[in-house]
């Protein structure tokens, strides 16, 4: 029996669900003869902002129950220097490239899409509007009208599909969605980090140079799951869902609670071919359902 | 280039109370290994501990590798626990090692503190096997915590040994020792190259001990990380370009492109 694993974000055509997440697979070539980076859905970059930015003072990772915790603050080159040295290494994988963005007011997303726009081998942009590393007072992702007013301002300069990253640090999900979906954008991808900490007794200091940071892994695929699940029945566009996926097994429930695909994060730290081998056992557990098509598990959680 | 393997058990042995030493067939990363780089293991195999933990690489031969670690928490704690004839997964080898190649008519000095006597001992090795003679520091809190001093020894090292409460060799701390022997009239100081590894403390003093001296200095640095592959930016270190990454960039660092506050 052949199956069918293919499915598309927007305009983007994955040949299977399965992507890594931004922030966790750096510009793919760090994973290099560890995994068959051309087996992947796609591939979502580390965030780029328009200027360059230094990142957060360590440490920036400490490790808790079943997840971590990071407070990398958005380490990266900028944008043009991201489209010089890192863009040409991406390109050879040929695989869908998402590039994950974020900017430090409205225009200044819009600044860095346009200027995605114009490069062809990128399929689609990721907003970044989630990250609790950075700081502000209020993350856009926490408020909706700031939500549609990123939303719109990337959609009305760029053609590309446009994927909107959800906090989970808020109080209604859904509601958020909804604002993202009705300023336009193309899916929406769930959860970011949780904003959490972790403190050292004998110090007396928290763990992270950061003070707080976000908390991903095992630890927080209940809540994850949760919210793709309430977003899927109060939405009409495509959700790409993580947090806390580990192995197959993992990725189907997901799947089943409504994302079209999911993306791997902290799992590659642990296992640089956690992506491929989700790959193998979802191809596996469709054969051994006797199901043809991976669309046809999107949302089948029975209820 | 780093492989993930599943790594063979060949011996494991409590050298002293809490630390270990781990012998791992590994033919292929013994080959494409040099000292002072490291392998990133999986402890255990549930999601809790859920990180793989970095260890040093303590020794190189034909077909195996091994470690010297301490326990210090629940990773390595597993990992202590594992009988030879199991296995491990093991990434590496991975970071950048010591460059020997520089000043290669020069006098090596090793300084360890506690645990960084880890990855000395391979270069200590390395170092034998390019005919140039190492003069070690070895610096613990006792005598029943000072390692590889036979090792040493036996590969012709010149042994210098400093305990914190005087129980063996000289009374104070490796980076005191290693200020008496750089202002001694033993050796022309500005032909010496020093290696060092040890707690954030001792880099700290052999920093602030070098200010000022031309002395090429290379140190082995630990930060916490999650993919030691380069990916997260996760084990950042601040140096004089910038935020630099432990796992990639290091972990041996010149210790003049440190920046330590």
């Amino acid at each position: 029996m052949r199956i069918n694993t293919k499915i598309k974000i927007g305009n983007i055509e994955m040949k299977n669900p399965v992507a890594v997440a931004s922030g966790t697979f750096g510009y793919g070539d760090e994973f290099e003869g560890l995994t068959d980076i051309k087996s992947l859905g796609a591939i979502v970059t580390k965030t780029i902002t328009l200027h360059a930015r230094v990142g957060n003072k360590p440490p920036r990772v400490t490790e808790t129950p079943a997840g971590m915790l990071n407070s990398i603050g958005l380490e990266n080159p900028g944008v043009e220097r991201f489209l010089k040295e890192k863009m040409p290494s991406l390109v050879k994988f040929k695989i869908p490239i998402i590039v994950s963005i974020a900017g430090e007011s409205t225009e200044e997303y819009a600044e860095i899409a346009k200027r995605l726009d114009s490069v062809r081998e990128i399929d689609g942009i990721e907003i970044n509007i989630s990250c609790p590393n950075i700081q502000t007072n209020e993350l856009i992702a926490q408020n909706e009208i700031l939500t549609a007013e990123v939303v719109k301002s990337v959609k009305s300069v760029t053609k590309k599909t446009v994927i909107t990253k959800l906090s989970p640090n808020v109080t209604n999900i859904v509601s958020i969605a909804k604002a993202a979906e009705s300023a336009g954008t193309d899916a929406i991808s769930l959860i970011n980090t949780i904003t959490a900490m972790a403190v050292d007794i004998k110090t007396r200091e928290s763990r992270l140079g950061n003070i707080t940071g976000g908390l991903s892994g095992p630890a927080i695929k209940p809540i994850a799951l949760h919210m793709v699940w309430k977003v899927y029945r109060s939405v009409g566009i495509p959700i790409i869902g993580m947090g806390g996926i580990m192995d197959w097994k993992d990725a189907l429930e997901f799947i089943l609670c409504g994302a079209k695909a999911v993306m791997v994060g902290t799992a590659n730290f642990v296992n640089p071919d956690a992506a491929g081998e989700i790959i193998t056992g979802i191809e596996n557990y469709l054969k051994s359902a006797r199901a043809q098509d991976i669309s046809g598990l999107v949302g089948k959680l029975r209820v | 280039m780093a492989q993930q393997i599943i790594a063979k058990i060949i011996s494991q042995k409590e050298v002293k109370p809490g630390c270990f030493k781990m012998a791992l067939l590994a033919p292929a990363i013994a080959k494409a290994a040099c000292p002072g780089q490291f392998l990133h293991i999986r402890c255990g195999s549930s999601s809790d501990p859920l990180l793989r933990r970095p260890v040093s690489i303590h020794r190189i031969d034909k077909s195996s590798l091994e470690i010297l670690y301490n326990v210090v928490g629940r990773g390595t704690e597993i990992l202590s626990k594992k009988k030879p004839g199991g296995s491990v997964d093991i990434i590496g080898p991975l970071g950048n090692g010591f460059n020997i190649y520089e000043n290669s008519g020069s006098v090596k000095m090793l300084v360890a503190g506690g645990m960084g006597v880890a990855p000395l001992l391979g270069l200590s090795e390395e170092l034998k096997r390019h005919k140039t003679k190492s003069i070690v520091i070895l610096g613990a809190k006792t005598k029943n915590h000072i390692l590889c001093g036979k090792e040493f020894k036996k590969l012709g090292a010149e042994v210098y040994i400093a305990t914190e409460d005087g129980s063996m060799g000289k009374k104070g701390l490796a980076t005191d020792l290693a200020r008496e022997i750089i202002h001694s009239k033993r050796y022309k100081w500005h032909e010496m190259c020093i290696y060092a590894a040890g707690p954030t403390g001792m880099i700290k003093t052999l920093c602030k001990l070098m200010e000022g001296c031309s002395l090429e200095s290379q140190v082995s640095l630990e930060e916490r990380m999650a993919c030691g592959l380069g990916a997260c930016l996760g084990c950042a270190v601040d140096t004089q370009a910038g935020y630099k990454r432990v796992c990639k960039d290091g972990p041996v660092f010149k210790l003049c492109d440190i920046i330590c506050e």
